[in-house]
């Protein structure tokens, strides 16, 4: 299962290195990491998407807090929260093909952010399923370049995010020793 | 006024060290000039990777964090595998580098390695300092970091510029700040009363006790709960001496080398109480029929430890002596004694296979020699084992009455550990009786320690486990691959010319009638004395669980009086 990690930590050189090399070290995939400021001064937060069963995801969250500059972490997976990503795709369009492309940013609550004679920026934001959809749709335009930002993610209200509710289960993290050695 | 070289070596003295082993080069010479201002022994090394083994060594025999120092570059690198072995013992160290100039860095400086960058994941946490007005609170911090919670190794990568600037210091204010980040639903919040549910109904109950037991002080506690309810006790390699040897309930090693009616009662027990310990694969085997038949408590300071290998039914993150303190005045009294009965009918079984029913044969068997060496020692030595067949066979033979009394790389099995790790444990404890016990390719890796134990005019003795092979390679490819035995032969010099050519009294032994004259002449000797013990070569660690096997599912020892497994 998908997991929505919601990690703060001190704001200082080479942090963003040690969460990374957590999940490397940890054998983890992360699907998507993106890191910015808070409203704390010092305090950076990363949104950290994983897909792994529900012991992975509390053993990560024990050893992030490990780190010495992490500071606290949420895993907002099962929290109601509002989750964006952000992208820009640069679209061939000429002639005919641009007005059709302006219809469907249009429909998408996308916006022209660039035009030039042969292209467009367009700029979308909201769910990683909108973007893929969009991209799908102008794809046949020609999609020249894109940049997405990746899983940003906040848990509405006040009340601080709860863990999933979700079973515990999944598999055991090596249960197969037979390739051990001397 | 005070340079960031001084005020590196005032942290330590405030934080109370009193020795350090390192290495001196250019960009940690500010460090080293500063130090002959400072009340702290230095020991130089003749490898950095004996540094942090003889920190390492320190540490595990003291319970205080050891230091390491070495300059940039490989003075730097050659730590790695010293921090390593740090890192899975959870031993606390702190390693001070040297580091090219802060302007000059990522720019390939002579001698400039990225250390920080490469020992990341072998490190606690590892700090770059770039200014003088930095090093106070990251060398606090380090040591704070080092000591809490699961102990372990932290390194501080100070820039030359930072050592040979200036600043003062407000100590207050270099307070070591960390933030006491927890979250109290994490695993670990597995609930005392479930625990005791179970332990009181328990009939088959067990106690796994590890490293974890002797890191807490929790030695009485764990005793006191075995007592009171009759639960016996088995312990992992590096749970040894946590727990007397000697004491009844005390069942012995489990694991891959560990008597069979250890594992076997694992497997028949209704009730695990893993506590201290981290079910590595070294002492579960197959994880897929490991234990079936209990009910699970893990108690460990490490969250991240708990249901990663083994799934429990109770999970407790904490200090593993106040827990077990908290339980025991609710802890029933029991006798349990057709659970011990069980047990003991097994352990007369193995019991006749052991090695003290073999008659002297001529022959020089290595676990005759450890047998001696703990029956002249009375138990008390402070032993240092390297990796191989001869760490299995001290581990089986050597009976550990005392807490801290055997130190051994259990996670990372490095070899080279023992002679460096011994060095620092003496220096730690020089009234502590220290025996290495190495074998011939272990001891090769890191002898030239010997120059330091002399320089130093150490006292240690070092049992050389000489059978002509890297051994327990060699018993891999007996077992597993069909006797091809691939680069496991393997020479090694006179030891006895050797120890002498160092300045050691040495002497070499052939037969078993001479082992116990050969250690009490070590014994007295006032400075390091080597013993090349000269054992059959083709000789075999039993029992033994193939690697992923089922835990009870062991190679037992061939026949009652056969030890050797010669075939
Ligand atoms: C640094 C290192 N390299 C390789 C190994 C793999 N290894 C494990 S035991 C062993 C043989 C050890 O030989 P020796 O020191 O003679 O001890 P013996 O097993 O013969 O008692 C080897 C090579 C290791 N544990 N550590
Ligand atoms: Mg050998």
């Amino acid at each position: 299962m998908v997991h929505t990690f919601v990690v703060y930590v001190d704001n200082k050189p080479g942090v963003l290195n040690r969460v990374a090399s957590l999940f490397r070290r940890r054998a983890f995939n992360i699907e998507s990491l993106t890191v910015g400021h808070t409203e704390q001064p010092g305090v950076s937060r990363m949104t950290v998407v994983v897909d792994t069963d529900a012991y992975g995801a509390r053993r990560l969250e024990a050893n992030l807090y490990k780190l010495v500059p992490v500071r606290r972490v949420d895993d907002i997976t099962a929290a109601p929260s509002i989750v964006r990503d952000l992208a820009l795709i640069k679209v061939a369009s000429t002639g005919e093909a641009r007005t059709h492309v302006m219809q469907l940013v249009d429909v998408y609550r996308a916006r022209v952010v660039d035009v030039s004679p042969e292209s467009l920026v367009i700029e979308a934001t909201g769910t990683e399923d909108k973007i893929d959809s969009l991209v799908e749709v102008l794809r046949p335009y020609g999609v020249m370049e894109m940049v997405r930002t990746g899983r940003i993610a906040m848990a509405r209200g006040t009340a601080r995010a709860l863990r999933p509710a979700e079973p515990l289960s999944g598999d055991l993290i090596a249960d197969d020793l037979s390739i051990g050695s001397v | 006024m005070r340079t960031g070289a001084q005020i590196m070596w005032e942290c330590l003295v405030r934080e109370g060290v009193t020795d350090v082993f390192g290495y001196p080069g250019g960009a940690i010479l500010p460090v080293y000039d500063a130090m002959l201002e400072f009340p702290i022994r230095h020991v130089l090394v003749r490898h950095e990777q004996g540094a942090t083994h003889m920190a390492d060594g320190y540490a595990r025999a003291s319970g205080r964090v050891g230091v390491a120092i070495a300059t940039s570059g490989p003075g730097a690198t050659n730590m790695v595998t010293g921090i390593a072995t740090a890192m899975m013992d959870s031993s606390p160290i702190v390693c001070i580098t040297g580091q090219v100039g802060s302007k000059l860095i990522g720019s390939d400086a002579f001698q400039e390695t990225d250390i920080t960058g490469i020992t990341l994941p072998i490190t606690k946490h590892n700090y770059l300092v770039t200014s003088a007005a930095d090093v106070a609170p990251a060398v606090r911090e380090a040591f704070a970091i080092a000591r809490s919670g699961r102990p372990g190794p932290v390194l501080v990568d100070i820039t030359k510029d930072a050592q040979q600037g200036s600043c003062e210091v407000d100590w207050a204010a270099a307070e070591p700040r960390l933030s006491e980040a927890q979250d109290e639903a994490l695993p670990g919040d597995g609930d005392h009363r479930e625990a005791l549910a179970l332990i009181n109904a328990a009939k088959r109950p067990l106690i796994l006790a590890g490293h974890g037991v002797m890191q807490s002080g929790a030695e009485r506690e764990i005793l006191a709960l075995a007592e009171r309810a009759q639960i016996p006790i088995a312990v992992t390699l590096l749970g040894i001496g946590g727990v007397p040897a000697s004491h009844p309930l005390n069942l012995g090693m489990m694991g891959m080398h560990g008597e069979a009616w250890v594992n076997t009662a694992i497997m028949d027990a209704d009730l695990l109480l893993a506590l201290g310990m981290r079910f590595d694969d070294r002492v579960t085997g197959n994880l897929k029929t490991y234990a079936l038949n209990a009910r699970k408590i893990h108690v460990d300071i490490d969250r991240a430890e708990l249901n990663k290998n083994v799934r429990v039914d109770v999970a407790i993150a904490g200090d593993l002596r106040a827990t077990v303190a908290e339980w025991l005045p609710h802890v029933e009294k029991g006798a349990r004694s057709a659970w011990l009965a069980q047990i003991d009918t097994l352990k007369g079984d193995a019991a006749v296979r052991d090695i003290q029913t073999l008659p002297d044969d001529g022959h020089l068997y290595a676990a005759h020699v450890i047998n001696d060496l703990w029956r002249v020692t009375g138990g008390h030595a402070l032993v240092v084992t390297d990796v191989g067949q001869h760490q299995m066979w001290e581990a089986q033979y050597y009976k550990h009455d005392s807490s801290r009394s055997l130190i051994t790389s259990g996670g990372l099995g490095t070899m080279g550990f023992a002679l460096p790790a011994a060095i620092g444990a003496k220096i730690a404890r020089p009234d502590a009786e220290v025996w290495v016990v190495a074998g011939d390719g272990g001891f090769q890796m890191t002898m030239a320690e010997l120059a330091t134990a002399m320089q130093e005019q150490l006292d240690i003795n070092v049992a050389i486990i000489n059978n002509g092979y890297l051994g327990m390679v060699r018993q891999w490819q007996e077992f597993f691959y069909d006797k091809r035995y691939a680069a496991t032969p393997l020479s090694g010099p006179d030891f006895v010319k050797l120890a002498e050519a160092f300045g050691a009294w040495a002497a070499a032994v052939t037969r078993r009638s001479e082992v116990v004259d050969a250690v009490n002449a070590a014994r007295r000797q006032p400075r390091t004395a080597v013993i090349d013990f000269r054992v059959e070569q083709e000789d075999t660690v039993y029992p033994m669980v193939p690697a992923g096997a089922d835990l009870h599912k062991m190679i037992r020892r061939p026949s009652p009086l056969v030890e050797t497994g010669a075939d």
